[in-house]
């Protein structure tokens, strides 16, 4: 992975004379929670070259961070042919009137410079109307191959700073390439920034591979592959792209693997004569312990934040369910009652709720309930919808979306836990079984 | 990868939905009878009784279930008790039961689905007098559908363990 080096208060003294006008007017705030129905106007000019090499990156980077913002369904963008100010020089004044009069509510400037490989980053947020900087400046720097990135850290400081919620723009998601028709479809693990840029193949598609998983730090995916004829847990390193076999057993089926917070742990299924249970794994020493032992279906399964505790699916009580038990096994209660059949539960990164899979009446769905199984929303309605994924802050879903029929296909969508904006994520080919990564660092 | 055999014939999956009898008999046999019609000719004389060709088209190399069940009905019984004497009498093969479940399930819910079918037939195949040691079984769940229609003439077919030879001595 490559480093950015976040740092430097650029716009500190600009706070000091600030607080008047911060106690009237408040600062620039979306409450996501509130369910944004108008998105907050913004302008994002090009940021200014201050070398000959950066001029090819400050346009760029400014659309990057424009296709973050406004893709959230939170944001939009007052377009450049709107704009009144150019701004030339990133120390110079903003003009907020200019701003003000096309009514953008926060304005983002900022500067690239280019030595060599080495990328420089200096952005300030403003609040237009409170005609104050939002939060300081800050400057990242890195290659130049690593640019979208630091947009993307760009667009982050200041999603975060105007909802109050860390962003997710500076994030990965590993998931299956998909091709060929469905009675010969060939999948092969891809990994790609959350946006879809930047797709890289971790494996060829010789074998079926499966729902793969980050690490909690994002360095090592863990998947499913039928490579020995038998489908089995493997991790692979990221950055080195090495492979390693973690289950093994000639007539044993081993798939679904998480990783525990403590990324040394895993949970997964295993089946032995038809019966399939749940285990965790000390991937360094290869220990097994056994979680449950019932004959009915436990698959599925994914660990709170803390750790403590696995949300898993079961049809033990006739159909497929969703349970809560303790990290180490033990006693599980159901948590789903509605109608139909929920599976693939996962785990908020926050805690707060869990997301899952609900069939009901030839439809699928994604949808979200509080831990407890509390306040059921359903998020999307399709022909197959299966597997969410949480974007780093909690706020995001992505999913597998696979459309009908003999030309069914699968795609990836993603749509905010309001419900609201639901829209395709961009892959190169047939997508499945996306997992987001953590925010990277 | 080995150990994939998908050369099971079209024409097996006819012959055999023609003599099943689950309850979605009646749109299965629609649905095939619509899609291919060379099969029906082929007489079963015409095959050596010990080749993989005679076990996967006259004896039948696979069972279907209904829907979310890996419980096995009086036709797959049958179906299973004419592969274990194929097998008593062939004792040179060994098996992989292929377990496969349809498009409407959750990938890992339907590969333990799958493992329950390929289960069932297995533990049918043991009490029928085939060794165990010769009966391997693998789940697929709905990654491997023989039938690509998103309806149930299709799932139908898609519910099945298949009885795969894998090949024994020589292969």
């Amino acid at each position: 992975m490559r480093k950015i080096l976040a740092a430097l208060l650029i716009g500190a003294a600009a706070a000091a004379g600030a607080g008047a006008a911060m106690a009237q007017d408040g600062p620039l705030r979306i409450e996501i929670d509130q369910g944004v129905i108008e998105p907050l106007p913004y302008a994002v000019p090009d940021f200014v070259p201050e070398t000959p090499a950066a001029a090819e990156f400050a346009s760029q980077i400014a659309r990057v961070i424009a296709a973050d913002l406004s893709g959230t369904g939170l944001f939009r963008e007052v377009p450049a042919s709107a704009h009144i100010s150019k701004v030339t020089a990133f120390d110079s004044p903003v003009k907020y009137a200019d701003w003000k009069a096309v009514n953008a509510q926060a304005l983002i400037t900022g500067a690239v410079s280019v030595n060599g490989s080495q990328l420089t980053v200096r952005f300030r947020g403003h609040d237009v109307f409170a005609e104050k900087e939002l939060g300081t400046g800050l400057q990242f720097n890195g290659t130049t191959d690593g640019w979208r990135r630091m947009a993307h850290k760009v667009a982050d400081a200041i999603y975060s700073r105007i909802t109050g919620e860390s962003g997710y723009f500076d994030s990965r998601v590993v998931y299956v390439s998909e091709s060929g028709p469905k009675n010969d479809r060939r999948k092969r693990l891809a990994v790609m920034d959350y946006d879809g840029a930047n797709v890289q193949y971790l494996t060829n598609s010789a074998s079926i591979v499966l729902a793969p998983r980050f690490s909690p730090t994002g360095d090592r995916v863990l998947y499913t592959s039928y490579e020995s004829g038998f489908p089995q847990i493997h991790v692979l390193d990221v950055g080195q792209v090495q492979r390693k076999v973690l289950s093994s057993g000639d007539g044993t089926m081993s798939f679904a693997p998480r990783f525990a917070p403590d990324g040394r742990t895993i949970v997964y299924s295993q089946t032995q004569g038809g019966n399939t249970d749940l285990f965790s794994m000390d991937i360094n020493t290869g220990a097994k312990t056994r979680l449950t032992s019932a004959p009915s279906i436990e698959t599925a399964p994914s660990f709170s934040p803390d750790g403590s505790q696995i949300v898993f699916e079961s049809d033990r009580s006739g159909s497929q369910q969703l349970y809560v038990m303790p990290a180490g096994g033990g006693e599980a209660r159901r948590i789903s009652f509605g109608q139909g059949r929920y599976g693939t539960p996962v785990w908020s990164p926050r805690g707060d709720m869990i997301a899952f899979t609900k069939q009901n009446k030839g439809r699928f769905h994604i949808g979200v309930m509080r831990t407890d199984g509390s306040e059921e929303r359903l998020l999307t309605a399709s022909f197959l919808d299966e597997g969410p994924t949480w974007a780093p802050n909690g706020r995001v879903i992505m999913f597998t979306r696979e459309s009908q029929g003999s030309a069914g296909r699968a795609l990836l969508y993603s749509v905010d836990i309001t419900g609201r904006n639901l829209k395709p994520v961009k892959t190169p080919d047939g997508a499945s079984d996306p997992a987001w990564s953590p925010l990277q660092n | 990868m080995s150990g994939f055999k998908l050369a099971i014939a079209a024409v097996a999956v006819l012959g055999l939905a023609a003599c099943s009898n689950n309850r979605w008999d009646d749109t299965a046999n629609g649905s095939a009878g619509a899609g291919a019609g060379s099969g029906a000719g082929l007489g079963a004389g015409a095959l050596d009784p010990a080749s993989p060709a005679y076990f996967q088209q006259t004896i039948g190399d696979r069972v279907l279930f209904a829907v979310d069940q890996s419980t096995l009905s009086p036709e797959a019984q049958g179906i299973l008790q004419g592969q274990a004497r194929w097998l008593s009498q062939n004792a040179d093969y060994a098996v992989t039961i292929e377990g496969h479940a349809d498009e409407q399930g959750t990938r890992e819910y339907n590969l333990a689905l799958g493992a329950r079918r390929a289960n069932a037939a297995r533990e049918y195949l043991i009490s029928q007098g085939v060794a165990g040691s010769r009966l391997k079984v693998v789940s697929y769940g709905k990654e491997r559908p023989l039938e690509i229609c998103s309806a149930e003439a299709c799932y139908a077919k898609n519910r099945r363990a298949v009885t795969v030879l894998a090949g024994g001595l020589t292969g």
